[in-house]
């Protein structure tokens, strides 16, 4: 969220007398369209006015709920189902938020109820995920974006949804995401997984297990990051080749800040369709696959000074 | 070796020297992530009353990390001060927590003593300490240093004016520079952390920082926040380079996380110096420290995140720097769970380094998934600045837009100083008033701070290129 306009604006303007004005403006403010900080803030005595600070608390009210609300698996549910995707619900090892937030080891492991569900799930492949794709289909008829044609095990990539430090985030970004991606993989022949795992209180490496479990070439892991105050719903993606337990930070890719004021859908699956694409040409993931699609939505640069002249020199 | 104490008839046992420091410590997530922490409150404070026991001299003898594989155990016992450290060889933790406390310990017999304490001294005493007797102990010490302004006086609190920007976009870093200094921020450092390390686009942010600090005369250093062999390759390649960075961890295979040791920080170092910048001293370097990091690396050979954090000051100090910042806040709930934890982190940190000598600030800071608010923050900034902190950050509004955490804001250094009658380094200051930002108040009370209402005419006309 941006810096509110007019710090103390309505309050009391600068006074130019001699008189302590209760709140001052600052003769800057213009500035701010050059900056998503919050610069030109004005002051009370020297302190924050009621204003922005009100302002502040209003964010980080914002960032603290993204991290606390609980993913809303109905509402989740219910958004694939209207695109007939069928989406498994598991779980990680740390029970609650509390227990998450201060053991990342158990964030990025699924609980045994899980690993047994993903066990049968591969173990009766055909059958089992056959069936549940017919139910839904028998249940909400509609349009296909992707093929759930098909098998896991055979499937090119797998799409894991989890939580992370901001449910809000993918409850917000990955359908429309997905809906982005999907027709693109399938336009190329990539076989993507008949179902969607969706993981609650999962870490990042998480999504190798599961990848692990059911035996797919690439998993592609959409995760809630860290709020930050002016961004509470952003989007990470990250991709493993070959994914298993005890893969490092380094053999994967990462595309980050996905949401609507930050990377775009569009340019986020850019990325992804070309990460994904050769991940599968060269057989790996990680450092030595150097994120090279081209920039896409990337402004000409507003500058024609150069930057450590603008702030110096005598020139306008 | 092995140590014990017995409480009402039940004898704790800690089997070695780690154990018995990680024990004692008060309660972090941290040290239950690493499983190093007191299983109960009882057998903490009985780890408590064992260390209070144990002679000082007993952290020559026995190390945490062996010495055959980490050069900062080596460098800690190699370096040490014996002479410095004989008159207090006699006493153990316990009573060397009284001797700091008690009138002989001063400015000078502190300071005398510092070449003589290794970190982990340091660490054990901090663990039988109350918040207020870390604050009482700092704010005894007095570490100065130089270069083109002064640190650590007293009655000073200085300010990094911490301009980051998301795409390190010049205009929108240009537009936090003025804001900051238009709040009296930016004595310690204007410091930015860039967000890519390419030598190209650092070198073009040295060069814009450069620029500002030569055009308006400003009495402050410049630092851009990057790898210390970028910053190398930047001063080889010509760049400006004041202050050279890097962040530390108290083991060689942490710091080897990082990407550097104790010879790379040298050659930072010895470029900086080569560049002869300082006008008035010849501290160098910013380091950046914070509890967690060797664990977060795997590199904490079972010792206990604020004894690791302590042997990072071992590793700040051979290198004389110009500011150490422990960023406290940063890690994340995994290590420091809540304010509580955080501000407990704070006072240690900064009471262990100004022990060792150093020019100690901190990152007064949160994550968003941390239990802790802006109501956290004020408190520690306070108890903080009341030990007599050498510097916090900066930042509009507290909210830094490309790290995603909160700090200090350039309004809350100001309240700081107003309610501890604290100033700005003198050279500094000495600029605010000469550009009207600061306006003298008719009491004469220090603390008693005014902003001006205009910008200064230099400021005005970069106002009008920005625009």
């Amino acid at each position: 969220m941006p810096p509110s306009p007019g710090p103390g604006a309505g309050l009391a303007p600068a006074l130019a007398s001699d008189v302590p004005p209760y709140v001052a403006a600052d003769p800057w403010s213009a500035l701010r369209r050059l900056t998503q900080a919050r610069i030109a803030l004005g002051h009370a005595g020297t302190s924050l006015p009621t204003g922005p600070h009100l302002d502040f608390q209003l964010a980080h009210a914002r960032a603290r709920d993204a991290v606390h609300r609980a993913l809303d698996v109905e509402a989740l549910q219910a958004q694939f189902r209207a695109r007939n995707v069928p989406i498994q619900l598991v779980h990680s090892a740390a029970s609650d938020r509390h227990t998450y937030l201060q053991r990342p080891d158990l964030g990025r492991r699924l609980d045994a109820h899980s690993r047994d569900l993903l066990q049968r799930i591969r173990a009766a492949e055909l059958g089992a995920v056959g069936q549940a794709c017919e139910e839904i289909r028998s249940a909400a008829p509609g349009p296909m974006p992707h093929s759930t044609e098909g098998t896991t095990v055979s499937a090119d990539v797998l799409f894991v949804l989890a939580d992370g430090l901001s449910a809000r985030a993918i409850q917000d970004n990955a359908l429309p995401f997905l809906d982005v991606i999907l027709p693109r993989l399938a336009a190329d022949g990539f076989r993507v997984a008949p179902l969607v795992v969706a993981v609650e209180q999962g870490r990042v490496a998480v999504g190798d297990e599961i990848g692990e479990l059911l035996g797919v070439r690439l998993v592609a892991l959409l995760i809630g990051e860290r709020p930050g105050l002016s961004s509470p719903d952003s989007m990470g993606i990250y991709l493993s080749y070959g994914p298993r337990v005890g893969m490092t930070d380094a053999e994967r890719n990462c595309i980050s800040n996905v949401r609507a004021e930050g990377l775009s859908y569009e340019v986020a699956a850019h990325k992804l369709h070309y990460l994904i694409s050769e991940a599968c040409r060269r057989m790996l993931t990680g450092v030595t696959l150097k994120d090279e699609a081209a920039d896409l939505g990337r402004g000409p640069l507003r500058l024609s000074a150069a930057p450590e002249k603008l702030l110096t020199g005598n020139g306008d | 070796m092995a140590y014990s104490h017995t409480v009402a008839g039940h004898r704790y046992v800690f089997e070695d020297l780690r154990a018995l420091l990680a024990r004692a410590t008060p309660a972090r997530s941290g040290d239950h992530l690493a499983g190093v922490a007191a299983d109960s409150d009882e057998q903490r404070a009985a780890a408590q009353r064992a260390l209070a026991d144990l002679p000082l001299r007993t952290f020559l003898s026995e190390v945490v990390i062996p010495y055959e594989i980490d050069e900062v155990t080596r460098l800690i016992i190699d370096e040490h001060d014996a002479a410095a450290f004989a008159p207090h060889a006699h006493m153990t933790v316990g009573d060397f927590r009284n001797w700091l406390l008690s009138d002989n310990a001063n400015e000078q017999s502190i300071s005398a003593l510092g070449p003589g304490l290794t970190p982990e001294m340091v660490a054990a005493t901090s663990k039988i300490m109350r918040n207020q007797d870390l604050i009482l102990v700092a704010r005894k010490c007095r570490v100065i240093t130089r270069f083109r302004g002064t640190m650590g006086l007293p009655d000073r609190l200085s300010t990094r004016l911490q301009p980051n920007h998301p795409t390190d976009d010049p205009t929108g870093i240009a537009a936090s520079v003025i804001d900051g200094l238009m709040y009296g921020s930016g004595d310690a450092v204007i410091g930015i952390n860039p967000a890519t390390d390419s030598v190209a686009a650092v070198i073009r942010l040295i060069e814009m920082l450069d620029a500002v600090i030569h055009e308006y005369s400003i009495p402050t250093q410049s630092c851009v926040l990057t790898h210390v062999t970028t910053s190398i390759e930047a001063i080889n390649r010509g760049a400006p380079v004041d202050l050279v960075f890097q962040s530390i961890a108290g083991s060689e295979a942490a710091n080897a996380g990082f990407g550097i040791s104790l010879e790379i920080l040298r050659e930072g170092r010895e470029a900086a110096l080569s560049l002869k910048r300082g006008t008035l001293g010849d501290n160098v370097m910013y380091f950046e420290t914070g509890q967690g990091s060797a664990l977060s690396a795997n590199a904490h050979h079972g010792v206990d995140q604020q004894t690791c954090e302590a042997r990072a000051y071992a590793v700040a100090r051979k290198f004389k720097p110009f500011l150490v910042n422990s960023v406290v806040g940063f890690i994340g709930p995994e290590y420091l769970y809540d304010g509580k934890q955080i501000t407990r982190a704070g006072l240690e940190d900064h009471f262990c380094a100004k022990l060792l000598g150093l020019p100690m600030g901190c990152d007064v800071c949160y994550t968003n998934h941390a239990e802790a608010d802006q109501n956290d923050m004020d408190n520690l900034l306070t108890l903080l600045a009341v030990a007599g902190l050498t510097f916090v950050m900066g930042i509009p509004g507290s909210d830094d837009v490309m790290l995603n955490y909160q700090t200090t804001s350039f309004h809350d250094a100001l309240y700081a100083r107003k309610v501890l009658g604290l100033r700005p380094a003198p050279e500094f200051e000495h600029w605010l008033h000469q550009q009207g930002i600061f306006r003298e108040h008719a009491s004469g009370v220090a603390g008693n701070i005014q902003l001006g209402n205009a910008l200064p005419d230099p400021m005005a006309r970069a106002l009008t290129r920005l625009m």
